[in-house]
């Protein structure tokens, strides 16, 4: 097995064996910790970059071993999974420095950081899977290794909640696992190939149609479409950096990913037209983008009304990948990564704000921007990035969403666009006008001065900046061929004849 | 005999090695203290150890040549006694190797506790009469036995051997509920020896033969061979514990010595299934009566979703798990119905599905008991509503009963993934979807259960009183068959592979 073969089980490797030693750390041993999870993510980025300029020159990456007779455990890099691991590769590192400055002193770090890298691992491996029989045991692993970050706080509360958080998702993965199988079943072993696997011979169309909804159920749990969702405002008991993980890269966007996976490299775009399961798709996706938008206008609690925004701007990516056009798929695969960094954003804000001044309610956040300029102002730059506002990142998705609504013959696309786009001004907004010029509440007022030469702790505060500038460039240099953009119209068009626009 | 190691020993010794060591450890029972316990541990650790190493040695040589027979003394079939291994035996063998050797190290802190200690607990960890060692020993001999007899009358007999030294190491808790759970055990065993022997009685008036593949050739779809078939049919579900006659279960599992406990649902039930595997797929292949397949499906599906939602009604950790086996073993019955009019592929699926089931559950099932075993040991007690925040007193007991559970779940990579894979597509495959349902129903409800457990177990609160930390041999075996169990999914290749040899449906293809 040449090394070629085993450079994705490394990067999946790196930050699983870095995390499994971490567990066997005492609390205190701050440095050791440090030194070996840092350690495991550098690891892991060389090892990206390298498989990244691999994938770039068309380098084959492939581990196979027989698990099942006619099944494989199959490991194999591509495009789409490079754009996947690119960023669960990043963001984890970003999380990771905020979440030292933000578990400062905090009961049961080991385990934190230990269970946060499987989750990372985890996310690497869905993102390396090379069929669906590989993909759903990481989709799975990914699951388990969520749950101690999501209960982590051990209150009657967050265990609660992890109950049902394991019970959704779990529920979620049966259906899926029903999905695999019948596929497996009915078409053999199929792997995961860019313009689609299948011929459209294997079964009757019902058949066909049939499986890919079960399939795209089973995703929907973690993609959080109506009525499958509620599990994810409740989440939010979790501490804010799990929550930007899972919203940003890990679980949200496993079930996004798959569906991508799904239709355009199991189905094709040409087939899934055939077969009439795109249409049902968009409308899952618009409905539940209204409504994440809607509910999100009533929540007071910052992270609620994050995480109702969530529910309404991951379903983007299914929505664009389910338009009969190649520059929505562009669109949709696009948001997959802007989606991520905005939302990353948007979190570590909010646990900034709340670990800083004590304030997790929007009604109490007058003023904060005049105490927390820098933070706010990367607030402000992702809440307008996701209202779309150019140049930022999120105005290009939804460009991109647009004309494709249009190519496909689906203009009323564009009226849930605009619906969105309005909603999310009409939550996002409000709380950036009373925190840079509404009148300073009492929390404000009352806490303390910084104590060093920052806003917030440091390790907290560039991460944020960090990803707030990243917002801001990949909307600004969205033409350069590596950019977000660049990267996923070169996914879109493989298997095609579509040109890039740029 | 020709050479030391030729296979012919190597197919004797799964049994002799154990009933040599327990005719050791039996005479060694007059002794006393600690040196009894001594020689007691080292000779039956050193039986584990040639077991594991015979079981390997079967291994390598049925994978490469094929099934193996042995006529004991030279005896042919009708006269002597005959020993067989296939892949299946094979594999049998391998899971009480494995499931026996963590057993054996788990027993040596188990029964650590000394005499006149305080007794007001669940279980006593004494044994004051040096006779566990013994009796687990004749058991395994038994399963060894019953896995390389190639004759319907020596089934019989591994059969009574094991169901006879089971009751005696249930009663050997100590305990009032230990005793009678014993008793009730030991009639449900009798019963169900009994049924078998009718069953065997009657075949052998039919054909006048004893020998299994003899059986085989000569068995048709006559009235008498289904009367035999649906004896032994009725008294292995007995023993194995299908729904409805799961009754004596929960007081047996729950009753008998953690330790036993262990060792009873891991595998002892697994025997009597070994048995029914072999009556109807290699013997009556070509006679079971249509349908009949489908009452045993029904019942396996009632059972998974009743003993999960018994499960999540207990308040005892052993209970929960007894229930939880009860479910489990529904699994194991779907077989039955899956394979009815399959093709080979799917055939082979199922069959090969409920068997990975029976390694993964076994491995699994005995690391939960011995968890919950290490509970005991610890708290005094097992009951769940006091036992809120004990994941901080003893994180490895819930980190084994955690992994493990992802067997019970059907999680990756657990050996339960690949068992229900195959047995859910085996179900898909003969359009038989509604077993599929069930088949994922219970996954999900075996969340529920362990939850019920696991979640006050890991609150942060001020927790039960711990008396004294388990003697390490107790967690680390528990844990490593839990991990073993987690790993079992990703070595399935090679085991199906040794499945395949000799196995019905000619192994799939």
């Amino acid at each position: 097995m040449g090394w070629s073969a085993m450079l994705p089980l490394l990067v999946i490797l790196s930050s699983a064996i870095a995390s499994f030693v971490i567990f066997f750390l005492d609390d205190d041993r701050l440095k050791l910790r440090q030194t070996i999870y840092l350690g495991g993510q550098v690891v892991k980025l060389v090892l990206v970059l390298v498989m990244l300029r691999g994938i770039y020159f068309e380098e084959d990456y492939e581990l196979r071993v027989p698990i099942l007779p006619g099944i494989d455990f199959l490991l194999r890099v591509n495009e789409l999974s490079m754009l996947f691991l690119v960023l669960s590769a990043g963001l984890w590192l970003v999380t990771t420095v905020y979440s030292i400055g933000y578990l400062r002193g905090k009961p049961h770090r080991s385990r934190f950081f230990g269970f946060f890298g499987f989750s990372v691992s985890a996310t690497a491996g869905i993102a390396l899977s090379g069929n669906l029989f590989t993909f759903f045991i990481f989709y799975e692993l990914l699951t388990l290794a969520t749950y101690p970050l999501i209960v982590h706080r051990d209150t009657p509360e967050a265990m609660r909640i992890g109950r049902m958080y394991l019970v959704y998702t779990l529920s979620g993965g049966v259906v899926l696992l029903a999905g695999v199988v019948a596929l497996q079943l009915t078409a053999g072993a199929v792997e995961f190939t860019p313009g689609g696997a299948l011929t459209g011979n294997e079964a009757i169309g019902a058949v066909l149609a049939a499986i890919f909804f079960v399939l795209v159920a089973g995703f929907g749990v973690k993609n959080a479409f109506v009525p499958f969702h509620s599990w994810l405002p409740a989440a939010m008991v979790a501490p804010t950096p799990v929550s930007a993980l899972l919203h940003g890269v890990a679980v949200v966007k496993a079930g996004a990913f798959g569906i991508v996976r799904v239709v355009h490299e199991i189905y094709g775009l040409d087939l899934a037209q055939t077969l009439g399961v795109l249409l049902p798709l968009t409308i899952i996706a618009s409905v539940t983008i209204v409504y994440g938008s809607f509910m999100a206008m009533f929540q007071d609690e910052l992270k609620k009304r994050l995480a109702y925004s969530t529910v309404s701007q991951v379903s983007y990516i299914a929505l664009g990948i389910s338009l009969f056009s190649l520059t929505g798929s562009v669109g949709g695969i696009v948001h997959l990564v802007h989606q991520g960094i905005m939302k990353v954003t948007l979190f570590l804000c909010a646990g900034a704000i709340a670990e800083t001044l004590g304030i997790k309610h929007i009604s109490k956040m007058g003023g904060v921007g005049r105490r927390m300029p820098w933070t706010m102002g990367a607030f402000a730059l992702a809440a307008l990035g996701m209202i779309g506002l150019p140049p930022m990142a999120g105005f290009i998705s939804k460009w991109y969403l647009g004309l494709g609504a249009i190519e496909a013959g689906q203009p009323w696309v564009i009226a849930v666009l605009v619906t969105s786009t309005v909603l999310n001004a009409i939550y996002f907004l409000p709380i950036l006008y009373s925190a840079f010029f509404g009148k300073p509440s009492e929390e404000v007022a009352e806490a303390p001065e910084p104590e060093g030469r920052f806003e917030t702790d440091p390790l907290m505060l560039f991460p944020i900046l960090t990803t707030a500038a990243i917002t801001l460039l990949a909307g600004v240099f969205a033409g350069v061929e590596i950019s977000p953009l660049g990267w996923s119209e070169i996914i879109a068009g493989r298997g095609t004849d579509y040109e890039p626009r740029n | 005999m020709t050479g030391a190691f030729s296979s012919i020993n190597w197919m004797l010794a799964p049994v002799l090695v154990p009933l040599a060591a327990a005719t050791a450890t039996f005479l060694l029972m007059g002794l006393r203290g600690r040196t009894r316990r001594m020689a007691q541990n080292a000779i039956g650790l050193a039986a584990a150890v040639g077991i594991a190493v015979s079981a390997l040695a079967l291994w390598a040589m049925v994978s490469g040549g094929g099934p193996v027979r042995y006529e004991l003394g030279g005896w042919e079939a009708p006269l002597g006694i005959n020993l067989y291994a296939d892949g299946l035996s094979v594999f049998m063998l391998l899971t009480t190797a494995v499931v026996g050797a963590a057993g054996s190290v788990y027993t040596l802190g188990y029964f650590s506790g000394r005499e006149g200690e305080d007794v007001r607990r669940r279980e006593y960890f004494q044994d004051e009469t040096g006779s566990f060692w013994p009796l687990w020993m004749f058991l395994w001999a038994s399963m060894n036995g019953m896995f390389l007899a190639a004759d319907a009358f020596n089934l019989y007999v591994t059969l009574e051997i094991l169901g006879l030294s089971a009751a005696a190491l249930i009663a050997l808790g100590g305990t009032r509920m230990a005793f009678s759970a014993g008793m009730r055990y030991l009639m449900v065993s009798l019963l169900g020896s009994l049924a078998h022997l009718l069953g065997v009685a009657l075949l052998y008036g039919s054909f006048g033969a004893l020998d299994l593949a003899t059986l085989g050739e000569s068995a048709s779809p006559i009235p008498p061979v289904w009367a035999a078939l649906a004896l032994i049919s009725l008294g292995m579900a007995l023993k194995t514990g299908l729904f409805p006659l799961h009754f004596w279960m929960p007081s047996a599992y729950t009753g008998a010595p953690s330790a036993a406990s262990a060792m009873l649902a891991g595998l002892v039930g697994k025997a009597s299934f070994y048995l029914l595997l072999r009556v109807w797929f290699d013997v009556f292949e070509g006679s079971v009566p249509p349908g009949a397949g489908q009452i045993f499906g029904v019942l396996g599906a009632v059972a998974i979703v009743w003993g999960a939602v018994m499960a999540m009604k207990q308040t005892r950790l052993k209970t929960l798990l007894a229930y939880s086996s009860v479910s489990q073993m529904g699994y194991l019955f779907l077989v039955f119905a899956l394979v009815a009019g399959a093709s080979p592929e799917r055939g082979f699926e199922a069959w090969a599905g409920g068997i990975y089931l029976v390694l993964s559950h076994a491995c699994a099932k005995a690391a939960m008991f011995m968890a919950a075993g290490v509970v005991i040991y610890s708290v005094g007690h097992d009951e769940i509503p006091r036992l809120h925040g004990i994941a901080q007193k003893l994180p490895l007991a819930v980190a084994s009963f955690a992994v493990a559970g992802m067997t019970m779940m059907g999680l990756p990579t657990s050996g339960g993934f690949t068992a229900k894979w195959l047995l859910f597509s085996a179900s898909l495959g003969t359009g038989q979807w509604w077993f599929g349902v069930v088949i994922l129903l219970g996954g999900v409800l075996a969340a529920v259960y362990l939850l019920r457990f696991l979640n006050p177990a890991l609150i942060q609160v001020r927790t039960a009183k711990v008396y004294r930390d388990a003697p390490r041999s107790m967690t680390v075996a528990a844990f490593g068959l839990s991990l073993f169990s987690l790993f079992l999914g990703l070595a399935s290749a090679p085991m199906l592979d040794l499945l395949a040899v000799g196995g019905p449906f000619g192994g799939g293809s």
